[in-house]
Parts: C-alpha cells; sequence; structure tokens
C-alpha cells in the first residue's frame, strides 16, 4: 500500500517541493526513513508513532518506508512529522487517498499528538501555492502567517482534527486575516535625545538618502542611544517590504505568532564577538546571518573597531549588492541583504580620545592596529562619518526636541522627490575639494550622493554650492585612518 | 683623517667618536677599510656622504662640541640645503590633536617663507612638522637615529619618500644600522645643531624633545616652547623649558622674527555671513558642532555648510569632533 502527500522542505529562504510516500509491507514490523533526512528529521519516527497513538488511530504493524523525494535534496527540521503522519495513515486505510490531493501539509507533532508551528511556513506556503496547491495543512498558530501567501490555510491544533479534516468530518477553524488589525509599530523616539544637533542631523540625512552611517566619539556620549533611533524615522514598510522580512524571520523563527505579518523595519545589533557565519549566515544548515536578518532594516554595529576584520571585510559585498550568496558543504542560497548599516565606534582603544576631561593612554602601535581594523575600503562605505565629541552638561539641559514623527516626514518626502540636477558652482566646489582635502574616487562619489540627499531634504531644484559644503563636512576626519 | 672610515667604525663598533681613535683596533680598521669600495656601494644604494671637512657640510652643525664625522643623505636636494636657515620643530610622539595642529601648522608657515624645517622623522609632532612643510611646498629635512637606508618607523616610510622627492634624509650612521633607543638622543644632537632655532611643541617630562632643547641650549641656540595646558602632562615638559626661560610661542612670527623674515598679515577671504559668525565664535576656543549651533543660533545643517567653507578656506580645522581656528 503507497500513498503520498506533498510538503515543502526549506533551502535557504526558498521552499522545494517534496514528496512524502510511505509504503507498508507484509514482513517484520519496522519503521524506516530514507531521502537524506537529517537528525531532527529521522527522529520523527518516534513523534509520529507517539502522535498517531494520541489520537486514537491504528500504528500499522508493518514494514513502513517513508521516501522523502527527491532523494538527493538534503531534508532538516521537524516540518515533515504531519505530512509523515498523513501518508502513513493514509496508506493504512485510515484515511481516504484521494481526499489529499490539491493540499500541502507541514506541521512538527508533540508526543500527545498535538501540532507545533515550525519556521518558514510563508516561504512552505509561497512555494505550495506557487505549485498549484490550494490548501497547507498547518499548526493552528501558524495560520494567519500561511494567509499571507495567497494559499487556504487549514489550521489545526491536533493530529485527530487533521484525520478529521481529511475524512471530511470537520471544517477547518476560522483563523484572523493578518493584515486586517495590523497595530502602528513602536519605535524608540528621538524626542528623548537632548542636544545632539548635528547628529540628529546625520541620522536624518541617513534615513532620507538611505546612506550608512558611522559615529566616532568617546563613550558615553549617546551614539548607540542616536542610532538605535534610526528604524523609527525611515519609512513604514510597505506590503512587498513585509512580506520579505516575514519570510526571513519566519525561516529564523523569530516570528510572533501574534504579529505573523511584521510591519516594524529590523533593528540588528549582533555582539562584536560576532563571526563570519553568523553575520553573512551559513552554519550546518545555511541559515541567514545578520545582515539578512536587518533586510530592510538597519544593522547595527556597536564598537565597530571591537568587530573581527574578517566579519568586517565580509560585509563589504552585502553592503554593495544588497544580497549575499553562501555556499556551504549544506549547499548554496543567496539572501537579501539590502539593509542600512549604522555603527559606532570609540577614537582609540582607551576609548579618552574625543574627552577634553581624559587622557589618551594608548601605545601609537596600539592606536595603528585599532585603525588598521578599519580598511579604507570599509570606511569607504560609509556616506556620513561623524565625529561626537563629548557634550559639555549646559548642552545636555537642552529642551525637549523634536520627536521622530516630524523628522520622518521630511525624510519621506525627501525620497519622493526626483533627483535634483547640478549646480555648475556646486561641480567647481566638490572639484577643488577632490583637490584640497583630498578625496578619493569613492569620497567623491559618496559627497555627490549625499549632496542629492541635501538637495531632496531643502526641496531645492538643484544641488548648490551649501548642499556640496555640508556633506563635504560628514566625510571620514584624518584621524580615524590609519597613518 | 679619515671621516668615512671613523663613521663606519663607529656605527660597527657602537662607539659615539667625535675624533680618531688612538687604538690598534682602530688603526687595523682602517687598514682593512676600502674607501672607493666603500664609497661605490654607497653610490649604488643612492647614498651620498658628506663628511664634515667639505665645505657643504652646514657650518652651524660643524660647530657644536661633538660634531658627527659627517653625514649621509639620500634625497633629490642636494646638501647645501642643510646651509640653508632652518628651525628643528619637535615634540612628543603620542601628541594630542592640538600638538599635531600646532605642528602642521608650524611646518607649513616656517617652510612658506623659505626656513628649511628640521625634524626627526618619528610619529606625532615630528611628523607633522614635514607634512606641513611639504604641504607648503617647502623645503624639509629629517634627521635619522639608524642607518641611513632603514624607514623608521616603518608607518612613514611613504613620509620618508616624499621628503626625499623635494628634501633630503639625513643620518651619522652608514647604511645598515639597527635603530636602538640609545642612537636617539645622539640623534636630537644632530636635529639641534642643524637647526638656528628649536621649536618644542608638545613633550612629557623627560621626554626626547627635551634632550633636544638642551642640546640646543647648550649650543646657544634659541629655543622656542609651545604653551600647552597645565593639566596635560603631554605639557609638562614644555611648561617647564618656558619656566626655566625658554621663550613662548604664539605664532610663527616668533620664529621668524629671530631670523629678520616679515610677512604681511593675510587676509581673511570673502566669508558668508555664518562663516563670519562661527569663525569668530571657534576664535574664542576649540568648539563641537552643537556648542556652534547653541552659540551662534545657526541651525546644524547650514552650520555644516559654514563650517566647510572655513576649512577650505583654511581657517579652521577639525579634530576628534572640534573645530580649532587655525
Amino acid at each position: 500500500m503507497l500513498a503520498r502527500t506533498i510538503t515543502h522542505a526549506v533551502v535557504g529562504l526558498e521552499a522545494r517541493r517534496v514528496d512524502v510516500e510511505a509504503h507498508l509491507q507484509r514482513g517484520v514490523p519496522g519503521f524506516s526513513i530514507v531521502g537524506l533526512a537529517d537528525r531532527a528529521c529521522q527522529e520523527a519516527k518516534h513523534r509520529v508513532r507517539s502522535g498517531i497513538a494520541s489520537a486514537e488511530l491504528e500504528w500499522p504493524m508493518r514494514r513502513i518506508t517513508v521516501n522523502l523525494a527527491p532523494a538527493a535534496l538534503r531534508k532538516e527540521g521537524s516540518g515533515f512529522d504531519l505530512p509523515i503522519a498523513l501518508s502513513i495513515l493514509a496508506a493504512s486505510g485510515q484515511l481516504p487517498r484521494d481526499r489529499l490531493r490539491g493540499h500541502a501539509a507541514v506541521g512538527e507533532l508533540g508526543l500527545d499528538g498535538r501540532l507545533r508551528p515550525v519556521g518558514g511556513v510563508l516561504a512552505v506556503a509561497e512555494a505550495a501555492r506557487r505549485a498549484g496547491l490550494e490548501r497547507l495543512l498547518c499548526a493552528a498558530p501558524s495560520g494567519a502567517e500561511a494567509s499571507l501567501a495567497g494559499i487556504e490555510p487549514v489550521p489545526v491544533r491536533h493530529l485527530a482534527e487533521a484525520a478529521a479534516y481529511v475524512r471530511g468530518e470537520a471544517e477547518p477553524e476560522p483563523y484572523e486575516s493578518p493584515t486586517d488589525h495590523a497595530p502602528e509599530p513602536r519605535y524608540l523616539d528621538l524626542a528623548d535625545v537632548r542636544g545632539q544637533e548635528r547628529a540628529r542631523r546625520a541620522l536624518e540625512i541617513a534615513a532620507a538618502g538611505g546612506h550608512n552611517l558611522l559615529l566616532a566619539g568617546p563613550p558615553g556620549t549617546g551614539k548607540t542611544m542616536l542610532a538605535r533611533r534610526l528604524p523609527g524615522i525611515l519609512p513604514p514598510l510597505d506590503v512587498a517590504e513585509a512580506l520579505e522580512v516575514t519570510r526571513i524571520q519566519s525561516v529564523a523563527g523569530l516570528l510572533d505568532p501574534e504579529q505573523p505579518l511584521v510591519m516594524v523595519r529590523p533593528f540588528r545589533s549582533p555582539h562584536y564577538s560576532a563571526s563570519v557565519a553568523a553575520m553573512v549566515g551559513g552554519g550546518p544548515g545555511i541559515r541567514p546571518g545578520e545582515v539578512t536578518l536587518a533586510h530592510r532594516g538597519v544593522l547595527m554595529l556597536d564598537e565597530l573597531a571591537e568587530f573581527q576584520r574578517p566579519a568586517l571585510e565580509a560585509l563589504r559585498q552585502p553592503i554593495e549588492d544588497g544580497e549575499v550568496a553562501v555556499a556551504r558543504a549544506a549547499g548554496r542560497a543567496v539572501f537579501p541583504a539590502r539593509f542600512q548599516l549604522v555603527a559606532t565606534m570609540n577614537l582609540c582603544p582607551c576609548g579618552a580620545r574625543g574627552d577634553p576631561a581624559a587622557e589618551c593612554s594608548c601605545s601609537p602601535q596600539r592606536l595603528g592596529a585599532f585603525r588598521d581594523k578599519l580598511s579604507r575600503a570599509l570606511l569607504d562605505r560609509f556616506d556620513l562619518v561623524l565625529a561626537m565629541p563629548r557634550p559639555r552638561a549646559h548642552e545636555l539641559a537642552a529642551g525637549p526636541a523634536e520627536p521622530s514623527s516630524a523628522v520622518r516626514v521630511r525624510a519621506e518626502s525627501a525620497r519622493c522627490r526626483p533627483p535634483a540636477e547640478w549646480a555648475p558652482a556646486a561641480e567647481a566646489l566638490l572639484d577643488r575639494a577632490v583637490e584640497q582635502v583630498p578625496l578619493s574616487g569613492r569620497g567623491r562619489a559618496r559627497t555627490r550622493r549625499v549632496g542629492q540627499t541635501l538637495a531632496s531634504l531643502a526641496g531645492a531644484q538643484r544641488v548648490e554650492t551649501s548642499h556640496v559644503a555640508e556633506a563635504l563636512s560628514y566625510r571620514a576626519p584624518r584621524e580615524l585612518e590609519s597613518s | 683623517m679619515n671621516e668615512l672610515a671613523l663613521a663606519t667604525f663607529a656605527a660597527e663598533t657602537g662607539t659615539h667618536l667625535v675624533g680618531e681613535p688612538r687604538d690598534r683596533r682602530f688603526a687595523a680598521f682602517v687598514r682593512r677599510f676600502d674607501v672607493a669600495a666603500y664609497t661605490e656601494s654607497l653610490e649604488r644604494a643612492d647614498v651620498r656622504w658628506c663628511p664634515r671637512t667639505a665645505h657643504e657640510f652646514p657650518p652651524l652643525l660643524r660647530s657644536i662640541h661633538d660634531p658627527p664625522p659627517g653625514l649621509f643623505a639620500r634625497g633629490a636636494a642636494d646638501v647645501e640645503l642643510l646651509r640653508r636657515p632652518a628651525v628643528a620643530v619637535v615634540g612628543a610622539r603620542s601628541c594630542s590633536p592640538y600638538g599635531a595642529q600646532v605642528a602642521r601648522m608650524l611646518g607649513r608657515e616656517l617652510a612658506a617663507t623659505g626656513l628649511v624645517v628640521v625634524s626627526g622623522l618619528a610619529r606625532g609632532v615630528d611628523g607633522e612638522a614635514h607634512r606641513g612643510a611639504l604641504e607648503a611646498g617647502g623645503a624639509t629635512v629629517g634627521v635619522l637615529g639608524c642607518g641611513i637606508d632603514r624607514d623608521y618607523p616603518a608607518a612613514h616610510r611613504e613620509l620618508a619618500a616624499r621628503i626625499r622627492e623635494s628634501g633630503v634624509v639625513v643620518s651619522e650612521y652608514p647604511p645598515g644600522v639597527e635603530p636602538a633607543p640609545w642612537r636617539f638622543p645622539a640623534r636630537n644632537r644632530i636635529i639641534a645643531g642643524l637647526s638656528g632655532v628649536t621649536v618644542v611643541v608638545e613633550a612629557r617630562e623627560r621626554s626626547g624633545a627635551l634632550i633636544t632643547a638642551d642640546l640646543a641650549l647648550e649650543e646657544g641656540r634659541e629655543v622656542f616652547a609651545v604653551p600647552g595646558e597645565i593639566t596635560s602632562a603631554l605639557s609638562a615638559g614644555t611648561n617647564d623649558l618656558l619656566r626655566l626661560g625658554a621663550t613662548p610661542l604664539t605664532t610663527s612670527k616668533d620664529v621668524l622674527d629671530v631670523f629678520g623674515i616679515e610677512v604681511g598679515p593675510a587676509a581673511d577671504p570673502d566669508l558668508s555671513e555664518e562663516g563670519v559668525k562661527v569663525l569668530a565664535r571657534v576664535r574664542d576656543g576649540p568648539a563641537g558642532a552643537d556648542e556652534l549651533v547653541r552659540a551662534t543660533g545657526i541651525d546644524a545643517g547650514a552650520l555644516a555648510t559654514a563650517l566647510t567653507e572655513l576649512e577650505l578656506a583654511g581657517l579652521i580645522i577639525q579634530g576628534e569632533g572640534l573645530y580649532r581656528a587655525h
């Protein structure tokens, strides 16, 4: 007796179709799973067997072979439990075999037969819809997430419920559509930041032009506080972007079942001990890295100079291309990685530089090594670089500041404007600066980009000298470059 | 007298020699020493040798009480360059942004008037003084404390090459001599000896720059010290010098007066209204951008424009987020 259930395996962020076939033979009772199943997948044997018993269904005393096809695709995770159980039940005649046509199934079984949600349901649902399937059997908490893909979810809480549905004895419970009542995303507000006019201005420019921003200064000047407020002044995610973010967070297992559609711009701030694999993705199962988890949002690297140099260098390509190709023994995947980078750092290893009240105790060698870590190539990726001195006490007593909402309106309208023309005087000033400062080719392109954003922010028809001059003031200071 | 043999013998034996020693070791060394072959090897390495008996040898250096047997030199400029009026600008290796700024400014302004800027190619103040002189298109001389063929410190390899393009790098040590701590005070006597005036920009207590200043004072040369903050350890040495009677340096004009050089006052270029306001505030003392926003009432964007205008005009410079008048 043979029965088949369709499911999908997540590879990177994509899902590939997997047919779960169960075959029952006469002979010594046994249960084997074939088809490049990993450990979590092999353990399905125990969960499926207990789950079927708990659902008060019968475990066939036959030789059971489950094949996960295509056999060459590496399968991992616990999402195969439900399709395996359904295939076995169908093969043993406890469920009608033809009723599963047009269905895909995904979900993990508990020993009590309850269904648990798994990661990557959105990716599975999208792939199933593309394959022409109409319904997806999944754990109840995943129903809303699956519905985002435009497929009809069949959310079930227990294997017995799934069996009843397949027999045609029960209809699925209604689920709540996640787009109906998405609450306004909440972010940290810029109104909490006192003083720091120049840094606030730079943050606004970063939001208006999508520029990468580096804040350098002694500890305790509010660098991190400012950086954390960038997502709140970026324009809200549109639906297509929200789906991309949701798919990533679903695969990474970060999704909140209460809020299946992520409307909040991601903010990732990995610790400086992060490895290359943690940064760009990888590991045994090719998991998305921090650059992908920050897709459509902000990647903040606090204490930039403390990161391992290979981890920093690995960022260069995703910054440039907006995606990262990860090739590992387990396979190959291309992850989206269109993030905005915000970094903070001290001006020297001991942190005293830039603080008039402290004296730097770093040796020239140590300072040199510290600066060497930021290769010029990486420094070149920051359009905006800001040295922030320690504010004096009276500056912190400044009045309440503008809230994020006001800044976001300006940044959004700047994003909507068409690129401005360049006034000849502005070009001339840039040429002069290239000679005098001096600026590298990349530095020049960077200044041009920021100048363009400044003109848009000002609502100007043309990029004027004042915009170029302001753009030049955000270039990397000489003291950050290795000597 | 064979100065080349004396110089190589001193370097090989690691001794500080002014005259020829009357011992057998030296006599044996001279007998073995092949002047022609050695001179040829120097030529191959593009190194020139200027003995202290030569006419081109800088007379100021010849007049100190322990002049070197001669100088090895590399660079585009003639050794004659060393005979021109020269100013030594020396100071701490780990200097503050203030020290770096002053050193660069002095290097630039002194070299612009035709003075030769002499320093030790070290990190910090020395390097900045050389860079300032190069910026002004002026002449600068680097004095090494190791063999003439060495790039020390390695971080200044490129700077040394730039100095050699228009100026000259000299050392009393022949090719192959490793840098050693005890050679640096000896190097400092050459820096002081070459220069009519020595300026100490920033120095901790008991630092190498103070040795240079002492040597200059012993030879009766003028010594200037740049006043620094009394709370900074980097100013302890210079402030000590001031207490001992060194002349405080507040503008490069103080040095130019010693040489009888006069320059007309530079006119401020046409500045925007904001530029004038910001410059006035920065001239009262270094300030961060946010302080300037509050003091002038100009918003952060327009302030950034004004700051770049002033920076490009060479009127202010930025270091670690603070803006200072130049």
